[in-house]
Order: C-alpha cells, then structure tokens, then sequence
C-alpha cells in the first residue's frame, strides 16, 4: 500500500507544469560554499598572522583592522545613507578620548571603556544628526568638516581632563596568563574580535529593514519617503551608527596606542578616513577593510619617495577613482570576477 | 570705546580677507553648483607662484598681474580637465573630488616648495592711520580697498557687459543659455578661471599676515565657508557682507568673550554656520530654493 502523501505529492507533481530547465551548475568561484571557503579560510589566516610576523607587522595589522572599524562606520554613512561626513576623525577621536579618559582618571577595567566610548560617540553622533537631518550633501560636508576643525583647540583648551597639547599616556591592556600571548599579539586579538563584531553587527544592520531604507533614501530620497521611509529618523540614525563604529575604532586605538593627543586627530584624519574609503569602495562591505590596507600601508611606501608623495598619491587616485571606479577596489575586483567568461 | 573701535577694525580687515575667498566660493557654486573644497588651496598654490616670481626678481605689481593670468588659466584647465567629467553628478561625488583636489594641491605645493614657511613680501607700507584714538594699519586699509575694487570688478562685469549677461544666463539656466547660443561650457570655464583670481587675491593679501606655507588656507577656508553661508551661496553681495560680519564676530568673541579666546575662535564660524543652515539656510541675502520633489 502506497503512502497517501507520496501520491498525493506525485499528483501535484504531475500536474504542475513542467519544471525550468536546472540552471548551469554555477563556477566554484561564485558559489555560496566557497564565499564560506574563503572566508574560513581568511579567518585562519588571520588568528595565524601573529604567530609568524615579526610585532612591528603585527602592530601594522592591528592598526589595519582599526582604520577598517572607523571606515565601517564611514561606509554606513557615505556609501549606505550617501551623506557626507568630512569630520569622522572627530567621532574616532571622541571614542579615543572617551576611553583616554575614563582609563585615566577613573581607572576603569579597559573592556568597560569600549561600550561607554561608542556610546558616547552614539549620542554624539546623534546629536550631530540633528541639525544634520536638515541639511543637505554640500552643508553637511561644511558642518562636519567644521566640526573636525574645532575639535583640537576644544582638546587643547580642557588641559585637566584631556592633558591638553601633551595628551595622555597610559598603560596598555596586558595579555592574561592563560592566554601565553605576547602584547601585541593580545591587542591584535582584542582588536580582531572587536573588528568582527562591528562587521557581523554592521552586515546585519545592512541586511535589515534598515540597511534597506538607507538605501533608498540613498538612490532617491524623494521616493524614499512616499514609500514610508521616515527621512528624518533614518538619516539621524546612520549618522549615530556611523559615528558609534568610529568612536569603537578610537576607543581600540587607544588601548592598542597607548597615547592620545589631539595632534593626532587633526582634519588630516578625517581626509585620510574618506579618501581611504573611496579607494577601498563605496558601499561594500569588503571596502572598509581594502580602505584600512591603504590608508595604513600607502603613506609609509609613499614617504619614501618624498614627504608630500602620500598626499599626491591619495589626491589622484580619490579623483581617478571617482571618475573609472566609483565603487572602489572592492567593486574593481567584483568586476573582475564577473568578467571570468561563465561556462555555458 | 576706543578699544572696542579698535577691535571692530581688526574684525574688518580679517573679514575682507575671509570675504574675497568665500567671494570665489560662491563665484563657483553660482555657475556649477559646486562647493569647491579647494578654493584655498588653489588660492594657496597662485600665491606661490607670486613668491617664486617676486623671488626671482620680478617686482611685486608685475609679478601679481602674471600670478592672476596663470591662476586664471589654472582655474579654466582645471575646470576642462577635471570637473567636467563629472558635470552634473551627485553632490557626493562633486564634494569627493574637490577634496581629492584639495588634498593633492596641498601636498602638490608641498611637493615643489617644502613644508617650510616662507616670508612673503606686504605690498603695502608699513605704519598706521591715527584717527580718534585708534589706529587702522595701512596693510589693513589695503585689504579693505582691495576686496572693494574686487568686489566693484565684478559688479561691473556681471552688470554692464555682454560676457557678464551670458555667465549670468548659465547660472540661472544653463539649458535655456545654450538655446539662445551662449557657449555654457566655457562659460563655467570662465567662471572658474574668474573664482581662481579672486582666490589669488585673497591668498597674496593673507600670506603677508600668516606666513606662507601649504596649510596657509586652512584656518581661512573655514571662515571663507562660514562667510558664504551666512552671505548666502548664490549672493556676491552676501558673501562679502558675510565675509565682513563673520570677521568681525570672530574678533570680538575672541576678545571680550573670555570663555573663548584667541584659542577657541574657530568655534565661531561653526556656529554661524550651524545657526545659519537652522534658522535660515538660504543665508540672509541668498534665494531660498523651491524644490519640486
């Protein structure tokens, strides 16, 4: 006796109509499985680095996936929302602060500094998004950039809190016994695992109603809001977000530097931050972390040539990338693959 | 009194400087609707030229008139070469690429003539006007009458002749002005050769007062922005009584508000600019813009 269920799956079987002819079994390079493959396979990659390279490299790398965290919160910004920010160094600095701060002079466990320093850069960015929700491309550009200008006189003038010109200097987070890390392998770990979770979180915010509405707010705000999309809320919230990921970047940046000052978080930072973004790709998620590689890697090879040659370099390629690339390296590679010849 | 007087006067001759660079930022946003984020530098780099030519031994006058020939050339390749690709693009793109051109003319300038400052000659006389307890140095006089004969320049271009009525027709409608046979893009070229000058103007009158180095124009691009917008950015007017107003609020805070001081007075024009673009975005001699969503 035959099953009910299987006949009865057989008769619709029968009676829908003819299945689509199966699509061509896809390459390996584009297959989910192997997206899985290579990113298991970047994940070893990256808990093995530090075990082969020399600190100083390790350091490098560290600062790598640092930039990569200020340049997420940049990305959701710019390349998600398409607002300008000209003043993120300002937000990477008041994480850097924050956690400078409350190491100093209330000392504090370091892991505790991490979510009150992206809290603060959260309301701070909130805050900012205010009046940001009101102006449009050019101004915002205008105001953030202003922002980042003010910040370093700001930090120098409050000396007993932020050690004005002199900044502060502090103990670095020391690797755990258990762990038998060196320490700068433990402030690679730290910062990969931060890294990690600001990209999970990041992916996952993109993936929601929301990363759906900054989009289109993005390609067309007017259309945006017919379809129900509240401009006002959306936009205030990526600049929260935005600046939340950069204040994280600020607050690793201290526990792995050691040392703020506000010499370091001048308007130059915010520049490299955008341009290092535009190079890496604007709107993806790869971008961030292509933009960390170059913004920590391209000045130090540059230099060598002549001081002004970063500066050069950054120039032109932002230019030549806006005219060839607008998507950035990211979206240069992403190209490529596509350009394989599929296999028919 | 006299100190306040004094002080006013001071504001006044910073504001005139502010006043000519936001004076070539809005020449700018009238024709292309760009903020060209390297105003300053471009107004930084023709200064250099000036130096490298009075070096040379050109005398001062001489080597002016050439440095504003060659920025405005420089200001209508640039405009060919690197802004037209991108004509009409979003304004995320537009701003990126100024700022991609601000930075590499910075380090451009760095590049030919180092980092380190350099004297650059005053063109005006040493000494002061004593009038009524305060003192108004010649150097500030010149500005003042320089920025007004800029100013009075361009009035009369854009007023009273033919070249003048067709950049204003391309800045009202670029389409309608292209029917009626002007040549818009030359005429956007012209308007950034034009942007260029003015732009030299006000680096060769600030490089005297703050030494000459690549990152001369930073602190006065903020103000010169500040300035626009307060002015409005579609108002020569208005970038000239905002260049002036924001000089001379700039001043006072910095000297009778003691919370400030001369460290903080940055904080200035990001105020004005904040309460500008909330309570009156237009700027107080701007249109206000109707759009059509």
């Amino acid at each position: 006796m035959s099953n009910p269920t299987e006949t009865n799956a057989a008769q619709a079987r029968t009676a829908a109509p003819p299945p689509p002819p199966a699509p061509p079994p896809a390459e390996w390079w584009r297959s989910a499985r192997w997206r899985w493959g290579a990113a298991a396979l970047l994940a070893a990659a990256a808990c093995y680095a530090p075990f082969q390279l020399v600190p100083f490299h390790v350091f490098q790398l560290t600062m790598v996936l640092i930039y990569a965290v200020a340049l997420l919160g940049l990305n959701l910004l710019v390349g998600h929302a398409g607002q300008i920010s000209l003043g993120h160094g300002a937000f990477f600095a008041v994480g850097a602060y924050t956690a400078a701060i409350l190491l100093e002079h209330w000392a504090l466990p370091y892991p505790l500094t991490l979510p009150v320093a992206a809290g603060a850069a959260f309301l701070l960015g909130l805050a900012f998004g205010v009046p940001a929700m009101r102006l449009r491309g050019l101004y915002l550009a205008l105001v953030t950039l202003a922002i980042a200008i003010f910040l370093v006189p700001l930090l120098k003038r409050f000396e007993d809190l932020t050690g004005g010109s002199m900044g502060l200097t502090l103990a670095k987070p020391a690797p755990p016994a258990w762990s038998g890390l060196a320490e700068d392998q433990w402030l690679y770990f730290l910062t990969l695992a931060v890294a990690v979770a600001a990209f999970l979180l990041c992916a996952g915010l993109l993936r929601s109603r929301v990363g759906r509405a900054l989009h289109a707010i993005r390609d067309n705000e007017g259309a945006a809001e017919v379809m129900g999309v509240r401009l006002s809320v959306h936009k205030t919230l990526a600049f929260a977000w935005s600046a939340m990921f950069a204040g994280t970047a600020g607050c690793v940046y201290t526990w792995v530097i050691g040392f703020v000052s506000p010499d370091s978080f001048t308007v130059n930072l915010s520049i490299t931050l955008l341009a290092g973004l535009v190079v890496g790709g604007l709107g993806s998620l790869s971008g961030p972390v292509l933009g960390g590689l170059f913004v920590m890697f391209v000045p130090g090879l540059a230099q060598d040539i002549n001081d002004a040659a970063p500066g050069v370099i950054f120039g032109l390629l932002i230019i030549a990338v806006m005219y060839v690339a607008p998507t950035g390296l990211a979206g240069l590679a992403g190209r490529l693959i596509r350009k394989i010849p599929r296999k028919e | 009194m006299a100190g306040f007087l004094q002080q006013l006067v001071q504001g006044l001759g910073a504001g005139a400087i502010y006043a000519s660079l936001a004076l070539a930022l809005v020449l700018i946003y009238q024709f292309t609707g760009i903020v060209n984020f390297a105003q300053g530098e471009l107004a930084m780099f023709s200064t250099y030229i000036a130096w490298q030519l009075t070096a040379a031994g050109l005398p001062f006058w001489l080597a002016l008139v050439t440095t504003l020939a060659v920025s405005f050339a420089g200001g209508m390749l640039i405009e060919r070469v690197i802004i037209r690709p991108v004509e009409g693009a979003p304004e995320l793109t537009l701003v990126i690429v100024t700022v991609g051109l601000f930075i590499f003319v910075n380090a451009a300038a760095g590049w030919i003539w180092t980092f380190l400052i350099k004297d650059f000659p005053n063109p005006f006389p040493a000494g002061a006007l004593e009038a009524g307890g305060i003192s108004v140095s010649f150097s500030t006089l010149g500005v003042l009458a320089v920025v007004g004969v800029v100013m009075g320049l361009l009035y009369v271009l854009f007023r009273h002749t033919k070249i003048g009525l067709g950049m204003r027709a391309v800045a009202t409608n670029p389409e309608s002005a292209r029917l009626v046979g002007i040549r818009v893009g030359w005429t956007l070229a012209l308007g950034w050769g034009l942007a260029s000058t003015v732009g030299a103007v006000s680096g060769v009158l600030v490089a005297p007062l703050l030494f000459l180095e690549p990152n001369m124009m930073g602190g006065v691009l903020i103000y010169a922005f500040a300035a626009a917008t307060l002015g409005g950015f579609d108002s020569p007017m208005g970038a000239v009584a905002g260049g002036l107003i924001v000089g001379v609020a700039e001043t006072l805070a910095g000297a009778y508000v003691g919370f400030i001081g001369s460290d903080l007075k940055v904080g200035v024009p990001l105020v004005i600019i904040l309460g500008v673009l909330l309570l009156r975005p237009q700027g107080l001699f701007g249109r206000a813009v109707v759009e059509r969503a």
